[in-house]
């Protein structure tokens, strides 16, 4: 009893590795159910198209069909449209316009890859070849297949309610008072830049088991979601399943997410309808090409930015416009992403006090674009971060000492656009990451390189982000459909082992692990003693799921909450059990104890006794140990660091490597360094493929070219180095564990780091991303 | 069509099962055999999330038919561990936390099983390339370097 070390802080060995490491994991498409069928969907290959007829003879005469739907029968099903979860207004007050958008197209066809039709079968071969034999007319439509493309003044209009294409033409800041300092500035640095298109590529690819159990009157859902709560709560309100308690959603173990498994997919409605149409549970995994035309896309903004300097080097203004591609539908979370999570943080780390951006969305024949990894603040950051360092030479400055002498020193910080930062020392992680990759040593190794015909590059990117989205009822007043609390459940069971629901969903962030290290200190226990249930509907209450960064300081806050009623209640029956007044028992490592007594009790002999109940008045205490809380964070959290990247570029092939990176990142209070370190790296790598290698292109007739990994290039073990991350803490103010979130800061921080320093290395004013060897061997040959 | 009667090893057990011609090693692990350690990720033997070992050589069932492995010896990622007891490259991997979300990580052991086979003390280069076919999206491969350099360690001394 009592005295076991403390967990949280420590590098504790990952709960979830045992399972996960030997094949035992239970992802979605690992699991059959008793009469098993499977989906496939018919799909359609043309971008833009008026359906004409659907013939589903020859399909449905294939061996082991159970039956083919079409998009006119879905459409008398009587089930409601994919929904967009926040409202956002445009600048003269409008509702954004809202096209439909029907899970399965019966009229009409807006990108490649949209559902038209449905075959369920006895195996998954038999249904993937007699969706083949389905057979659509389609009458084609002209194609847009890019924002600018979409604004053209005869462009083909995919939406009778967006006319244009546009869906709203949005604002934040003062644009008056911007104008007004660009005008009176005494250096304006102006900057166009692409910020690419990017898929998710979640390892697993999305996939669902829908059933229906017509005795019970009840749908259960397999599928790999980050928001299984959400997801239920969507499927029964908005699509119209029914109350939510006949819908059952479980995600068990799912690989990987990075946003694209936190929405509402047309492939989810689609089985869980047929499911019920046809009497057997229906499973669709998709096939690696389904994932590339169908998960939401990421990013995808074109952008002209303006940075106005006085005198003295102060930044006094920052004028910002955005177009931003929001695909053929408004994704659940798509109109979020480029307006209140990107142009919010677009102060990033610097002390501007005027700031306006103007973000304009339209509609295009491509696949939907949602939240990625950063969704929003790694757009803000890359405008921020190449601005910063393109008035910083155009200045003759240090870009370190340009970025030094307009940082936030004070906090609370209340920006331009929203945010007020609460806790940071921007400073301290910038000396602490120019101090890792010895900046000091830099010329020298530039000249080591010069002489080997090598053009070496440092760059910073200094990003700030907005975790842990709360709180409910400000979001509500921006157009949050929901609340963004989230909830915890402590059952402390009789012998004093401990189950922990929570509503946050780890799919890769070691919850199970985090979350038991934290627990097990409050009680005193084994970390080993601790379960954390999650992913399933009818285990957890409610829950908002797990993106943005959310789960350490609101998901975990919860927990650190119910603990805390745990305790309280404990402490009384304790005091019973002691024989002493309740307002004298303390509990500390795991022991309960009081002045007025010697005696002592451990935290398992209390839990007992809290079930036995054989010593306290149930008049006055209720039996049992079990608490509930729901935390709705006051404000935003935020995180933010410094990433330095040195590149050596071979300027006779434009081949760029990354010969040292470093990452120094202020989370607050960390649960887990080495949990931290990979989310950090992990992160780092999506935000270097970014830079580098990736991008998701459409030719004219919106077609994806880059649809397979022969044709998208996903960063590899031999693309990327060794990372050499630290830390810098300050705490967070917003929630009681001081941390701040650690998920997405590694894809914020590191494109502009990489950027700045190819910029640095070719002596260059920028290069739009990915900065693959054709584009770097251009800029190049085009600078010499 | 009439399906194929094929009789191969899987993890040193002697294993009969009946497959279509044009059905692949993966899916018939999978979906026949209910050995569901192996993941796919692509479909296309881009990903490496569904590797095993063919007669001791790194192959991507996705890739192999199933009809192909009549009389070879096929290890998955159930037939690592050694008993009761993890592998020393998957005790490596958790030590390290080389792992996120897991579903490339059995793909992953497998590759590396194969590599340290081979090439007991890989370098980090050879070890870069060597994982170069396995695609994780979550840790960034750092931390999968490091636990394939402490895995062939452990294997050289063992404990």
């Amino acid at each position: 009893m009592g005295n076991l070390p403390k967990a949280f802080g420590q590098s504790v060995r990952r709960k979830e590795d045992p399972r996960l490491i030997t094949g035992a994991g239970r992802y979605t498409d690992d699991q059959q159910l008793p009469q098993q069928a499977w989906a496939a969907f018919v799909r359609s290959p043309i971008a833009h198209a008026n359906i004409g007829e659907v013939d589903t003879s020859a399909a449905l005469e294939h061996p082991g069909v159970v039956g083919v739907l079409t998009g006119a029968e879905f459409a008398a099903s009587g089930l409601n449209d994919l929904a967009c979860g926040w409202m956002i207004h445009s600048r003269n007050g409008d509702p954004m316009r809202v096209g439909e958008h029907p899970a399965l197209a019966s009229q009409r066809v807006r990108y490649v890859g949209e559902p038209v039709a449905v075959v369920v079968a006895d195996s998954r071969q038999a249904a993937r070849a007699a969706a083949e034999l389905v057979m659509v007319d389609y009458d084609e439509l002209p194609v847009v297949s890019d924002v600018e493309a979409a604004a053209a003044p005869d462009a083909v209009v995919l939406h009778d309610a967006a006319p244009g294409n546009q869906c709203y033409d949005w604002e934040i800041g003062n644009r008056d008072a911007v104008r007004k300092a660009l005008d009176e500035a005494a250096h304006v640095t102006e900057i166009r830049l692409i910020n690419n298109r990017l898929v998710p590529n979640a390892m697993e690819p999305r996939a669902v088991n829908a059933s229906y159990d017509a005795s019970r009157d009840r749908y259960t859902l397999y599928v790999a979601s980050q928001n299984p709560h959400g997801l239920r709560m969507t499927l029964a309100a908005v699509i119209g399943f029914g109350p939510e308690h006949k819908i059952r959603v479980i995600s068990e173990d799912v690989g990987g997410g990075f946003g694209s498994k936190a929405f509402n997919y047309a492939e989810e409605v689609v089985c869980m309808w047929a499911a019920k149409r046809l009497g057997r549970p229906v499973k669709w995994t998709a096939e690696r090409s389904e994932s590339f035309l169908t998960d939401a896309h990421g990013r995808d903004h074109i952008t002209t930015a303006r940075l106005a300097m006085d005198a003295n080097h102060r930044i006094t203004a920052l004028d910002v416009s955005t177009h931003a591609n929001l695909g053929a539908y408004l994704s659940t979370f798509g109109s979020l992403v480029p307006t209140y999570v990107y142009a919010t943080l677009l102060s990033g780390q610097y002390d501007i006090p005027n700031i306006y951006a103007n973000v304009v969305t339209r509609y295009t024949n491509t696949t939907p674009v949602d939240a990625y990894r950063g969704a929003g603040r790694p757009e803000a950051g890359y405008v921020v971060e190449r601005l910063v360092d393109v008035a910083a030479r155009e200045l003759g400055i240090d870009p370190a000492e340009f970025r030094r002498q307009n940082f936030i020193r004070t906090f609370p910080h209340a920006t331009p656009v929203e945010m007020t930062y609460d806790s940071g020392d921007f400073q301290a992680h910038l000396d602490k990451a120019l101090d890792m990759i010895d900046a000091a040593g830099f010329e020298a190794r530039r000249e080591a390189s010069r002489a080997e015909g090598k053009l070496r590059g440092l760059g910073i990117g200094c990003y700030i982000e907005a975790a842990g989205i709360g709180p409910s009822a400000r979001l509500g007043k921006l157009g949050s459909g929901a609340g963004l609390w989230e909830s915890a459940e402590i059952r402390v069971n009789p012998t004093g082992s401990v189950e922990v629901l929570t509503g946050c969903h780890s799919h890769g962030q070691s919850h199970e692990t985090t979350y038991a290290q934290l627990v097990a200190d409050r009680f005193g226990i084994s970390v080993d003693d601790v379960e954390i249930l999650h992913g399933d509907t009818d285990v957890v209450q409610f829950g908002m799921g797990t993106y943005g960064s959310r789960s350490g300081p609101v998901g975990l806050s919860a927990i650190d909450m119910a603990c805390d009623k745990i305790v309280a209640k404990a402490e009384k029956i304790a005091a019973h059990l002691l024989n002493v007044p309740a307002d004298t028992v303390t509990f500390e490592d795991g022991e309960f104890a009081s002045e007025a007594t010697n005696e002592r009790l451990g935290f398992a002999e209390v839990a007992l006794n809290a079930y036995t109940a054989h010593h306290f008045p149930t008049t006055e205490i209720e039996p049992g140990l079990k608490e509930t809380t729901f935390f709705d964070p006051p404000d935003f959290n935020f995180p933010a660091g410094t990433h330095v990247c040195e590149v050596e570029v071979d300027p006779a092939t434009g081949v760029v490597r990354i010969a040292r990176f470093v990452a120094v990142d202020d989370f607050g209070v960390i649960g887990n360094p080495m949990v931290v370190e990979g989310q950090v790296h992990g992160g780092l790598v999506q935000g270097i493929g970014q830079a580098l290698l990736e991008q998701a292109r459409y030719d004219d007739y919106g077609q994806l070219l880059s649809g397979s990994y022969m044709d998208y290039c996903m960063p590899r073990a031999d693309d990327v180095p060794d990372f050499d991350v630290g830390f810098t803490e300050t705490r967070s103010t917003t929630n009681p564990l001081g941390m701040k979130g650690c998920g997405e800061a590694g894809s914020i921080g590191s494109p502009p780091a990489v950027i700045n320093a190819i910029c640095d290395a070719l002596g260059i004013r920028h290069i739009d991303m990915p900065a693959t060897p054709e584009k770097v061997w251009r800029a190049v040959t085009s600078a010499a | 069509m009439s399906k194929l009667h094929v009789e191969t090893s899987i993890n040193g057990e002697a294993v009969e099962f009946l497959c279509e011609p044009q059905q692949s090693l993966l899916e018939v692990l999978r979906e026949e055999l209910d050995r569901t350690g192996t993941k796919e990720g692509c479909g296309t033997g881009d990903c490496g999330a569904c590797s095993v070992l063919m007669d001791g050589r790194l192959v991507c069932s996705c890739l192999v038919l199933a009809a192909e492995t009549s009389g070879h010896e096929i290890t998955t990622i159930e037939g690592i561990a050694q008993g009761d007891g993890l592998h020393p490259i998957q005790q490596a991997y958790l030590d390290n936390a080389a792992l996120q979300c897991g579903i490339c990580t059995p793909g992953l052991v497998v590759a590396t099983k194969a590599l340290l086979d081979k090439n007991p003390n890989p370098d980090e280069e050879t070890i870069r390339y060597w994982i170069a076919g396995n695609l994780c999206r979550c840790t960034g491969y750092d931390k999968i370097v490091r636990a394939i350099q402490d895995a062939a360690g452990r294997l050289a001394h063992p404990a």
